[in-house]
């Protein structure tokens, strides 16, 4: 019980202390600042952007990880679990070195279709993507874990093919897993900044992420990213308390 | 091989498979024939390879060995989906995030009919099973009499040819199990598929089934119509199931030696034989009963237990026996466990055939 | 007693920032990591915490160990990182001996907070453009940069060498159009060392100290942008004694001796 209560402070106190050391007076006029709107919309679409790309490439992964046994399954486990124990820099530095100009693929991609990642919303859209999938694909592969086989083994007596199984029985059976995974997976992405930052670098429209605004807002004007910190976990905490409303209190 | 009960002048058997099924420590290896219409109970006890020999037909548990063909066509070849079969689940497993409707209406779905096509045939299935109002209901809302009709219509509404019922009243109370049984009974007689039916009490085998399959340990060990199986049954397992007293002796005109005792008969027989008699046919007596000496032996009494209205006496001596008597003839004769007692059966009630 | 709780006052923000979702922010300069040590090492005089800029980084070390040679028994203790960090750190109680600022205008904070006096500027750093050594966008003056094919990389205005970046390409009268504003200058040197840019504008001290991984290119309007580095010891230094004869070794003719070799105009 005191350890809760702890455990509750530890969490809640930083938020209070923003709160206590915000500038209300200078509030709306920092807020109205076309940069800073800017930077939230940019946030958010990135993040859900990032969101959906994890999706898209972590659930198969999930499956894969949880339902089909191969030679190697253990270390390909192990390594999709790099992003969360890499620094977030040095996770954008590989990423340069793979998918920089200059990079492995990055190269190829550059000559071969004029695509280049590095200091573009698609390149945030990757750096976010790539720390935020392990939360995603752990969490997924948890859920179908747990998911019981048979109704896929019944399903299949019922003449659906594995893709049918994989969609209309799979999925919906394992959507609150999903739903923590991708919830866990856009709180990740938005808070994004070492990695963002060194792939796709800073600048204001583009790239600028609210976390890299309240970075270089730290170095001038600490008051200014106080601002812009609530401002980003007020959006957060809203969108994700509606989408708890939705989702987990239905499921 | 099986004769058909209800229609012995069709031709070849619908289906015709030979199981086997490898694993270490175990394996399956049994040959079943069905024709259409036919209701066939695998029936043995747990861990004999009933269900893995209904997850082989269905292709869920890939076969070692062997193969099956259903209407002259290889069926073993053919993935999961694509065979024409229909299961009911020991748990029914109905999908929890569809309302009973869409549960039915999943398989025609998969069989390539529109929306609204499939949802028209589940209803009209949901109508058969008595379930038309509770079509929008979660399986979480339904009893489980409930849950096992809407099973049984799913999987009735892929129009199988071959129907799969892994022990389909096993997790119902008794009161539902009865009103279930006879309901589960008529829309067997109405499909026109081959049944296999899986399970582990002898009632709902009698009951539901035209031919039974005894299981023990990955093999045949008895099949043939229920009252064949009932009256001669050809192992203990089977014998405890239908309730008689089993005894393998040897047989000399009409008269049966099993090791001490020597039991008259009345079949003319010879040679190595089965004789059965059921517990009721017992006698017991405190004293040695005047007398032929046959059809008599000396016994100790194991244990006493209530049997239905009777009392059943366990006994121990030259042969093990069941003996159901009076809760009376109990009081009567002062009978405690570990006395000895004189047992004697009539010879118009053991029957005896060939082993 | 009251030494402490100054210390939980400067740890409090620095933990908040940390959890309020900048906690990736770590850059990698060798030596800003240490940046919470020296704090809980300063209380004896025997010991002697310098904040000092990224920028100073090689250099400072070496003096470091210059001056606990000549002092023996005495522990230097180094927390590198942006300006205007240390700065606040330093306002907001942090217990440091000496600072040493990449611009006058985060000493300023320090000495309008009246935590330091009287700073001295010991060196002056300059901005050079810096190129992979291929030179693939075959740049050699700062007009160069303004050709929209050419990917610029510059320091964020908020930190220093991105203000004298500005000031530079204004006094040319030239527009640049970056594709990133980086967070600090290494960051900035990083991104032209992979390559993922064409040139960027940084110190010439940071230009040297990337080895030959950079083609340094000097250009005459750099004169209008040069950068102080002000350094002055703390009016609230637990080790006053220190911080004076660190900042006199600065000053000497040897620490000038290692800061210019490092790419630092003499002040």
């Amino acid at each position: 019980m005191v350890l809760a209560v702890v455990g509750m402070a530890f969490l809640v106190l930083p938020l209070a202390g923003l709160l206590v050391r915000a500038p209300w007076s200078t509030m709306p006029e920092r807020l109205a600042e076309p940069q800073v709107l800017e930077a939230l919309r940019l946030s958010l679409v990135t993040a859900t952007i990032a969101t959906a790309v994890c999706l898209v490439l972590g659930v198969p992964l999930a499956w894969l990880l949880a339902r089909v046994s191969f030679p190697g399954r253990r270390l390909v486990r192990a390594l999709v679990t790099i992003p969360l124990v890499l620094p977030p820099v040095v996770g954008g530095v590989a990423l340069l070195l793979v998918l920089g100009r200059r990079g492995l693929v990055g190269q190829w991609l550059e000559s071969a279709f004029g695509i280049s990642l590095p200091f573009t919303t698609a390149g945030v859209v990757v750096a976010e993507a790539f720390v935020a999938m392990p939360f995603l694909v752990i969490s997924v592969e948890g859920a179908l874990r747990a998911a019981d086989l048979r109704y896929e083994e019944a399903a299949a007596t019922l003449g659906a093919s594995r893709w049918v199984v994989f969609r209309r029985v799979t999925m919906p059976l394992i959507a609150p897993g999903i739903v923590a995974g991708a919830v866990l997976c856009w709180a990740r992405a938005l808070g994004e900044f070492g990695a963002t930052i060194t792939f796709a670098g800073n600048f204001p429209g583009r790239t600028q992420t609210m976390p890299l605004a309240v970075y270089l807002a730290l170095e001038t004007e600490p008051d200014a990213a106080i601002v812009l910190s609530l401002l980003l976990l007020l959006v957060s905490v809203a969108i994700l308390a509606g989408l708890r409303d939705r989702w987990v209190t239905s499921a | 091989m099986s004769e058909s009960e209800r229609d012995p002048g069709r031709g070849l058997p619908q289906l015709r498979a030979h199981l086997v099924v490898e694993r270490p420590r175990f394996r399956l290896d049994i040959e079943l024939a069905a024709d259409a219409g036919q209701v066939i109970a695998l029936l043995g006890p747990n861990g004999a390879g009933k269900t893995t020999a209904l997850r082989a037909l269905a292709g869920l548990t890939p076969l070692s060995g062997g193969h099956i063909t259903l209407d002259g066509g290889a069926l073993h070849t053919l993935p999961v989906e694509r065979r024409p079969i229909g299961v009911v689940f020991q748990d029914y497993l109905l999908f929890p995030h569809l309302s009973a409707l869409d549960n039915v209406a999943f398989g025609p779905r998969c069989q390539g009919a529109s929306k609204h096509d499939a949802r028209r045939t589940a209803g009209a299935w949901l109508e058969r099973v008595g379930l038309a109002e509770h079509a929008a209901d979660r399986p979480r809302q339904l009893s489980g009499g409930q849950a096992q009709r809407v099973a049984l219509a799913r999987a009735l509404a892929v129009e199988p040819r071959l129907l799969l019922l892994d022990e389909p009243l096993a997790a119902l109370d008794a009161h539902t199990r009865l009103e279930i049984r006879s309901r589960l009974r008529r829309h067997l007689g109405d499909f026109d598929g081959a049944t296999i039916l899986v399970t582990h009490d002898p009632l709902d085998a009698m009951v539901l089934a035209d031919h039974l399959v005894v299981i023990e340990n990955g093999a045949v060990v008895q099949q043939g119509p229920p009252a064949e199986v009932a009256r001669r049954p050809r192992t203990d397992y089977v014998a405890r199931l239908v309730g008689l007293n089993l005894y393998r002796g040897v047989a000399d005109e009409q008269q049966v030696t099993v090791g001490d005792v020597i039991f008259s008969v009345t079949e003319r027989i010879h040679g190595p034989v089965f004789i059965a008699f059921p517990p009721s046919a017992v006698a017991l007596f405190r004293t040695r009963p005047d007398g032929t000496p046959r059809n008599l032996w000396q016994a100790r009494i194991e244990g006493i237990e209530r049997h239905g209205d009777n009392v059943r006496v366990h006994l121990e001596g030259p042969i093990t026996a069941a003996a159901d008597i009076t809760p009376a003839a109990v009081a009567d004769l002062d009978l405690t466990a570990g006395q000895q007692v004189w047992a004697a059966v009539k010879a118009t009630e053991t029957h005896a055939y060939p082993a | 007693m009251l030494r402490r709780l100054t210390r939980w006052a400067v740890a409090a923000p620095v933990a908040l920032a940390l959890v309020s979702g900048l906690s990736a922010c770590g850059s990698d300069e060798p030596g800003t990591s240490a940046s919470a040590s020296p704090a809980a090492s300063s209380a004896s005089s025997s010991a002697l915490t310098v904040f000092a800029a990224a920028s100073l980084t090689e250099t400072f070390t070496e003096l470091g160990k210059t001056f606990e040679a000549a002092n023996p028994g005495v522990k230097v203790t180094f927390n590198f990182g942006s300006s205007a960090t240390l700065a606040q750190q330093i306002t907001q109680g942090a217990p440091a001996d000496v600072f040493a600022a990449a611009s006058p205008a985060t000493m300023k904070t320090v000495t309008d907070a009246s935590m330091a006096a009287a700073p001295t500027t010991f060196v002056r750093n300059k901005l050079e453009i810096a190129v992979p050594p291929d030179n693939p966008a075959k740049v050699d003056e700062l007009k160069d940069l303004t050709d929209s094919k050419v990917k610029v990389a510059l320091c964020a205005e908020q930190v220093p060498c991105g203000a004298a970046a500005i000031k530079a390409l204004d006094a040319a009268g030239l527009k640049v159009t970056p594709v990133t504003l980086e967070q600090d200058v290494k960051a900035t040197l990083t991104k032209v060392e992979l390559g993922e840019v064409d040139a960027a504008l940084v110190y010439k001290t940071d230009v040297l100290s990337a080895g030959g991984k950079v083609t340094g290119i000097d250009f005459p309007e750099a004169d209008k942008a040069i950068n102080d580095y002000p350094i002055a010891p703390l009016t609230k230094a637990p080790a006053p004694d220190l911080a004076k004869k660190f900042v006199d070794l600065v000053l000497s003719q040897q620490g000038k001796d290692v800061l210019v070799k490092a790419g630092f105009e003499a002040a």
